[in-house]
């Protein structure tokens, strides 16, 4: 095959791979992965939340 | 500093290190920003001493706050990120201690080269090749410890920021690679191996996705985790946001040849560059939605969280520059707007409105929260609310002035008389910039007070963390 043949196949290839992606991203099955990805960030408040208290029992200890 | 701040997980002292080293540069080069802006204004200011000329002030400049200020801020927000939503630690500390120094000594060596006149001529990739070779080998450090993170992260899901900071690192690598490619000839001096147009399109191939993955994509994982973070919810859609990735990492490769337009470039390469600019602003306005939109029904923290208000306000100046970016890159608008000062002023609408800001909003998140305090519990709030006018005002100040100087430029350079002389001779131009520059000097001054501002702020944060420190050390011997 000519390599400017495979070049030009390149366009419509990217443009149906994005189609892909976004029949892929908006397909039903996906709602719950994706709810459970975007509270990732919230994953670890629970470490933030014992630094708090870490530092309000330091608060305890240093006004006993 | 000592390691009584250690996090029983992450590996938190790199990132402390390199969010200090974040405001360090911030200050430094934009410091060298104003005072390089003051040339402009004042022409005899430092002229006399050739290693503090304007040509070379200029790279150092943007050297640093791109790398220095921009770079040290990726490093640290990518490590924190990665290990909080991985819940897992840096793949290796040795790595991270490794891209750390030998990031800082890539910058020194940028800071001592340049003003003695190495360089590789090439905009945003100056450097020569030993210190080529260095940024080669940190970053392949870096991603070998940020993927090396991800493989053993302890949840399913690859949260959306860190596609984000991967896909900045892999193309930063095969970018810098691609461009740097020389012939060495001396200890200090090299020749590309690309000649004519396709060097010039190599180094803009190069030169703007060093705007869309360094400070585009790397900026948007930031975003992607603090704007969630610091509003208290998740993102606005997180379909949308795997949209937003595709759609900006496979469209922002072909943007480049709109950086020469009207040039020696073949004319089809140019009309190319051109609509692929301007398809970008699709995927540019998607994630810029996403964030914004991220508050909704949450709008009330703007009025007391000074933090929201630096990531929110980021936003808007990202979508105000994508705008902008994409409607310079129409062939007839450039034809106007290029070589001129509305092109630097364009830049500062992204680095300092989008880039800065979202990185200072950032590390006021992140700041207290490596330091074993709450995040966003800095010393002081009211600085912050007063550092946050103070970059808004400077930004505002700096990118009128531009689109002044710059439209006024464009149509005086191109202002013919009848007989088909030209009306204005290039000197009565420069003549004609001198109050716009002076209000830069203005704005960019503003903006360097905020960030001295953030210094104090820091230093005082991190004292008063370390006087927890030792008080909750105290109290632990004294109870034992």
């Amino acid at each position: 095959m000519d390599i400017n043949t495979l070049r030009a196949l390149a366009t419509p290839i990217a443009f149906i791979a994005f189609i892909g992606i976004i029949v892929w991203t908006f397909s039903k099955g996906r709602k719950g992965g994706f709810d459970e990805a975007a509270n990732l960030p919230f994953a670890d408040d629970d470490d933030d939340v014992s630094v708090a208290q870490r530092e309000s029992s330091v608060e305890k200890k240093t006004n006993e | 500093m000592s390691t009584a701040f250690d996090h029983p997980t992450y590996n938190y002292r790199v990132v402390r290190a390199f969010t200090i080293m974040t405001v360090v540069w911030g200050v430094v080069g934009m410091a060298i920003g104003v005072l390089i802006a003051s040339q402009l204004v004042w022409p005899d200011l430092l002229a006399n001493i050739p290693y503090l000329h304007f040509g070379r002030l200029r790279p150092l400049h943007t050297n640093a706050v791109i790398f220095g200020f921009g770079g040290s801020a990726l490093f640290a927000t990518s490590y924190y990120v990665v290990q909080r939503t991985t819940q897992a630690r840096l793949f290796s500390d040795v790595l991270a201690g490794f891209t750390f120094w030998g990031w800082q000594i890539i910058i020194v060596a940028a800071a001592i080269t340049l003003p003695l006149g190495y360089t590789q001529t090439k905009e945003y990739a100056e450097l020569e090749w030993p210190i080529d070779i260095m940024i080669t080998l940190v970053w392949v450090a870096y991603a070998v410890n940020f993927f090396g993170t991800i493989a053993k992260r302890k949840m399913k899901h690859i949260y959306v920021a860190n596609w984000f900071f991967g896909a900045f690192i892999i193309t930063v690598a095969v970018l810098h690679i691609g461009n740097s490619a020389v012939v060495p000839v001396g200890a200090l001096k090299s020749y590309s191996v690309y000649s004519g147009a396709a060097d010039a399109m190599v180094q803009w191939w190069y030169g703007h996705n060093a705007v869309g993955f360094f400070l585009t994509a790397g900026f948007l994982g930031m975003m992607y985790y603090f704007v969630p973070k610091q509003a208290g919810r998740p993102v606005f859609s997180y379909r949308l946001s795997i949209v937003h990735f595709w759609a900006l990492i496979s469209l922002y490769i072909w943007a480049g040849p709109h950086h020469l337009h009207y040039t020696a470039l073949p004319n089809w390469t140019q009309s190319l560059g051109m609509v692929m600019s301007l398809i970008l602003l699709a995927p540019s306005w998607g994630g810029m939605i996403n964030g914004v939109m991220t508050l909704s029904g949450a709008w009330h923290k703007l009025r007391h969280d000074p933090i929201l208000r630096f990531l929110v306000v980021s936003l808007s100046f990202y979508g105000m520059s994508t705008f902008e970016g994409p409607m310079m890159s129409i062939k007839t608008v450039n034809a106007l707007s290029h070589y001129t000062d509305w092109t630097i002023g364009h830049v500062h609408a992204g680095a300092l409105g989008w880039v800065a800001m979202v990185s200072i909003g950032s590390v006021y998140h992140l700041l207290p929260a490596v330091l074993g305090l709450k995040p966003g519990a800095m010393y002081s709030t009211r600085l912050i609310n007063v550092h946050f006018w103070l970059a808004t005002i400077g930004t505002v100040l700096y990118i009128a002035s531009m689109w002044v100087n710059g439209i006024m430029q464009g149509l005086m350079w191109r202002a013919f008389n009848n007989d088909g002389s030209l009306t204005y001779s290039f000197v009565e131009a420069v003549d004609a910039s001198y109050p716009g520059w002076f209000v830069r000097v203005l704005g960019g001054g503003v903006f360097l007070l905020g960030m001295l501002l953030m210094s104090y702020n820091t230093y005082m944060t991190v004292r008063s963390a370390k006087g927890q420190e030792t008080e909750a050390f105290n109290a632990d011997t004294q109870t034992a």
